[in-house]
């Protein structure tokens, strides 16, 4: 018999980039999953390095009213010096929408951490212990989800920062407010996946074993039950951003002066659109679609190929491949060998 | 007449998985002749349901298939390559031709639909006729596969069915448009013993009045004795012998069906083995004075609440045994007759509510975790399904140094991988294999690392839960050969769990019998294999197929005869 024998698991060493998540799905992806996968994460790459470079980028600030030569003025159209133009309040557009970048930036990764250990800490809690407080805890998940988010944020808004909006204090009731219409969908999820799992023959096995409370929980349920993690984090990132943008869109967000942000930069744009000014609302609007896009096709995409009747896979040829091992224990070292290869 | 219903040549199946291609089934040849039951054995990855499945066409999008199966209908008057067949000609065949009954009955039938609508479904497919005459079809299918009043039992959701009927629903659904050839995979692994039994007569009758052609896809060698004309054996991906039933059981010629049939446990093996077990126990407690059961219970009751103003269901009903010092108690039951509910009494996982269970020296009645933690470093446990029962982020080395660090005896994995390498080696596993994770090993692997857990800290009870059941055969008789050999090196006692007489006759000493929760019979494996007093005990006996032909058509006569003694239908 020719068969060569393998063992129809994948080798464990594909070394430490391999393991990584995202790497591995797009060795994974074949086909079309791959462009869109590949398509996200050029649009987010771009998106992160923009905002991490914008004092390099941009050429003023996000403030910046005048230069050597004077005022910018007013909505002035495309020019040399203003390769966007500028808005009706005088500001560069293409330094704001750059600057915008970092804003929105440092908003999702507050938001995103926060929620994710809130919701997760909540989640694995309540889902394990269960009884009252996890009714509790479920109530007012459902209670959060009932209000319309945007509502929610705005009031958190104004009772975070005060209606005073300082770069960082705006950024932080941006985030926070963005939290906490996240941390029901985090929490939900790890709830849900902690029950099924609570239910698992290794947990029984684990507390057959007499361990703790606190070691069951987090050494055996919580890493297994923050898989779908990645996923929803994606998915809620680019939320987080509309989010954010809807928030300075209707005046509560951040002080131009302050920080650049996409949103309010469309509201002050409103009324220019019906003059013929389309610059003001263009490059804001289209970063936040840009941004918003790759982090979907991301997250979408990881979806897809973390399930693997969805993940596409290349057609193989009739007779090709290796045979898989069946279960049969003939892989299984006799006597000698393992003496051999224990000493 | 004619010729086969059925003639694969020379397929070969592919599949596409994230590790490459992988081939599944290379070169296979056969055929089914009519009415015929022809039998594919062979191992979990053998290729054996892949072939199957192509007959009807119903492999997945990532599989790649090569060669021809040719299929005729019924009469015998046309042929189809289902291969190259596009999806409508496939609908075409499938319920006409040839048609398939599932694994798992409870699965395959929809519960919100009656089940005389699910079996008129395929008459619809197929043909134009009112709703009136395709309830008359299925009644009329339904008695025929031994439903009794099949026409008020028509209207009935499948959740009103038992496991057994459950079954011949399906198979009733596969037979109403009375197709040339039906496909079974594993119809009755899912069931009861006592079930499988009434199941196969049932299949065994489709050949005789029916005429229909079966392929019988199983891994137990019993059921291809019980039923089967012509047995082909497959051993990854190639048939490695293909003969008529009673020549294969009586001399079989590859290598690997020798093996095979050398590794299905048969009742009687164990005798010897535990009688010598017996005397060498007795030696060594000679002089010892009278012994301390390791676990005592009387009147054992265990009750699931029920909900609010119903009475709560009673699992466990006044059962008393006892487990001595170094003994293995088997305990064997069908489903629902609460075995493991016992076995996660004793492990503290499920409370009692009435009688008294003691296990070591603690009694249950009153339990509480925290007095209870330290009796836990010495009662092992072994889960059903080794797959399962590991988590898959921690390498075996980790898990297996669970219950090390858990007790104290190491301060964290790291430390412990001394002693995890020398239970790895007890349990004959290179100590390679503890830096690698449950999924990169085989069933039968994994199953020994759970049971290097179990018997991490040398307890003196081990509770293994159908170790051997998610096993293939051969996998099982080695671990099986383990789990006997350690108990000699370690002593402990052992309470073995399991739903199969012969598993539990090679190991137990002694042998307990539970039926709807309560004790039937318990005594020696002579005692109650040899001579079974309860007629329950004997039924059961009796409906476990033995691999051998001809001595399972005279235990055959010897069940019908019981049954009709019990006044026949009680289950």
């Amino acid at each position: 018999m020719t068969t060569e024998l393998v063992a129809s698991v994948p080798p464990t060493s594909r070394g430490f980039w391999g393991r990584l998540p995202v790497l591995k799905q797009l060795r994974q992806s074949v086909g079309l999953q791959r462009g869109m996968l590949v398509a996200g994460l050029v649009i987010v790459a771009i998106f992160v390095l923009v905002a991490i470079f914008a004092p390099v980028i941009a050429p003023y600030g996000f403030a910046q009213l005048r230069d050597a030569q004077g005022p910018f003025g007013a909505q002035q159209p495309p020019s040399a010096a203003h390769i966007m133009g500028t808005t009706v309040g005088g500001y560069d557009v293409y330094s704001r929408v750059i600057w915008g970048a970092q804003t929105a930036v440092l908003v999702i990764v507050i938001a995103v951490v926060f929620s994710i250990f809130a919701g997760i800490f909540l989640g694995l809690v309540s889902g394990y212990i269960g009884g009252w407080l996890d009714r509790v805890l479920v109530v007012i998940g459902d209670a959060v989800y009932a209000f319309p988010s945007l509502l929610l944020a705005i009031v958190l808004s104004i009772v975070i920062s005060g209606g005073q909006s300082s770069l960082w204090g705006g950024i932080f009731a941006a985030a926070l407010s963005i939290t906490v219409v996240y941390i029901p969908q985090y929490y939900r999820v790890i709830r849900a996946e902690t029950i099924r799992i609570k239910a698992e023959p290794y947990v029984e096995s684990a507390k057959m074993l007499g361990a703790s409370t606190p070691r069951i929980m987090f050494r055996h349920v919580l890493r297994n039950a923050t898989r779908t993690l990645p996923i929803i984090f994606t998915l809620n990132s680019s939320e987080a951003i509309l989010t954010l943008a809807g928030l300075g869109f209707l005046g509560f967000g951040i002080e131009p002066t302050a920080a650049a942000e996409w949103g309010y930069d469309l509201n002050k744009a409103l009324s220019d659109v019906t003059s013929g000014i389309w610059w003001t609302a263009l490059f804001p609007g289209l970063a936040i679609v840009l941004s918003v896009l790759g982090i979907t096709l991301v997250g979408e995409s990881l979806n897809d190929l973390a399930d693997p009747r969805l993940r596409g896979r290349k057609r193989v040829k009739a007779k090709s491949g290796t045979m898989s091992l069946t279960s049969v224990d003939a892989a299984l070292p006799s006597d000698v060998e393992i003496l051999e290869e224990n000493r | 007449m004619s010729g086969p219903v059925v003639d694969i040549r020379d397929l070969s199946i592919s599949f596409a998985t994230d590790a490459g291609a992988v081939k599944a089934v290379d070169g296979v040849s056969l055929q089914v002749n009519r009415g015929e039951v022809l039998a594919i054995v062979g191992e979990s990855g053998s290729g054996k349901t892949v072939t199957a499945k192509s007959i009807l066409g119903l492999l997945p999008e990532t599989a790649t298939t090569g060669g021809a199966v040719l299929l005729s209908n019924r009469a015998g008057t046309s042929t189809s390559d289902v291969v190259t067949l596009s999806g409508k000609e496939l609908r075409g065949i499938r319920g006409s031709d040839v048609s398939m009954v599932f694994q798992e009955p409870s699965t395959a039938l929809n519960p919100v639909y009656t089940v005389g609508w699910q079996i008129a479904e395929g008459l619809r497919a197929h043909r134009k006729l009112s709703a009136g005459e395709a309830k008359r079809e299925a009644v009329e299918i339904l008695r025929k596969v031994g439903i009794p009043d099949p026409e008020t039992r028509v209207n009935h959701y499948p959740h009103q069915f038992s496991g057994g009927q459950k079954q011949r629903i399906v198979i009733a659904s596969a037979l109403v448009l009375n197709p040339g050839l039906i496909v079974a995979d594993e119809p009755t692994t899912a069931l009861d013993v006592t079930v499988q039994a009434e199941i196969l007569d049932l299949l065994r009758r489709l050949r005789d009045e029916f005429d229909t052609a079966i392929v019988l896809i199983t891994h137990n060698m019993g059921v291809v004795a019980d039923l089967a004309d012509r047995v082909v054996v497959m051993y990854q991906g190639t048939v490695v012998e293909e003969a008529d039933a009673t020549t294969l059981f009586a001399s079989p010629q590859a290598d690997y069906t020798k093996k095979l049939l050398d590794a299905v446990p048969r009742i009687g093996q164990g005798r010897a083995h535990t009688e010598e077990r017996a005397r060498l126990r007795a030696e060594r407690t000679a002089g010892a004075a009278a012994e301390v059961a390791v676990v005592e219970a009387s009147g054992l009751v265990i009750e699931y609440p029920g909900r609010f103003g119903r009475k709560g269901f009673r699992a466990v009903d006044e059962v008393s045994f006892a487990i001595r010092p170094g003994e293995v108690l088997g305990l064997v039951g069908e489903s629902g007759s609460g075995k493991t509910t016992i076995g996660r009494a004793i492990g503290g996982l499920t409370r009692i509510t009435g009688g008294s269970l003691r296990v070591l020296g603690f009694e249950m009645l009153d339990f509480s975790e925290r007095r209870f933690k330290p009796l836990r470093a010495d009662i092992g446990f072994v889960f059903q399904d080794p797959a399962a029962s590991f988590n898959p982020l921690l390498t075996i080395a980790d898990a297996v140094a669970e219950p090390l660090v858990i007790h104290g005896r190491a301060k964290n994995p790291a430390a412990a991988r001394k002693r995890v390498d020398e239970l790895l080696e007890a349990v004959q596993l290179p100590k390679s294999y503890g830096d690698r994770f449950p999924h990169e090993l085989s069933g039968g692997q994994r199953q020994r690392a759970s049971l290097a857990r179990g018997l991490a800290l040398e307890p003196k009870l081990l509770i293994a839960d159908e170790p051997t059941s998610a096993l293939d055969v051969s996998v099982q008789a080695r671990v099986l050969e383990l789990f006997a050999e350690l108990q000699l090196e370690f002593g402990f006692a052992a309470l073995f769990i399991s739903h199969d007489l012969a598993v539990v006759d090679l190991l137990a000493d002694r042998i307990a019998v539970l039926y709807r929760g309560e004790l039937v019979e318990e005594g020696t494996g002579a005692e109650v294999l040899g001579d079974p007093k309860d007629p329950y005990t004997r039924r059961l006996l009796a409906s476990l197929p033995v691999p051998d032909p001809a001595e399972q058509a005279a235990r055959r006569a010897t069940l019908a005869r019981i049954r009709q003694e019990a006044g026949d239908n009680q289950l």
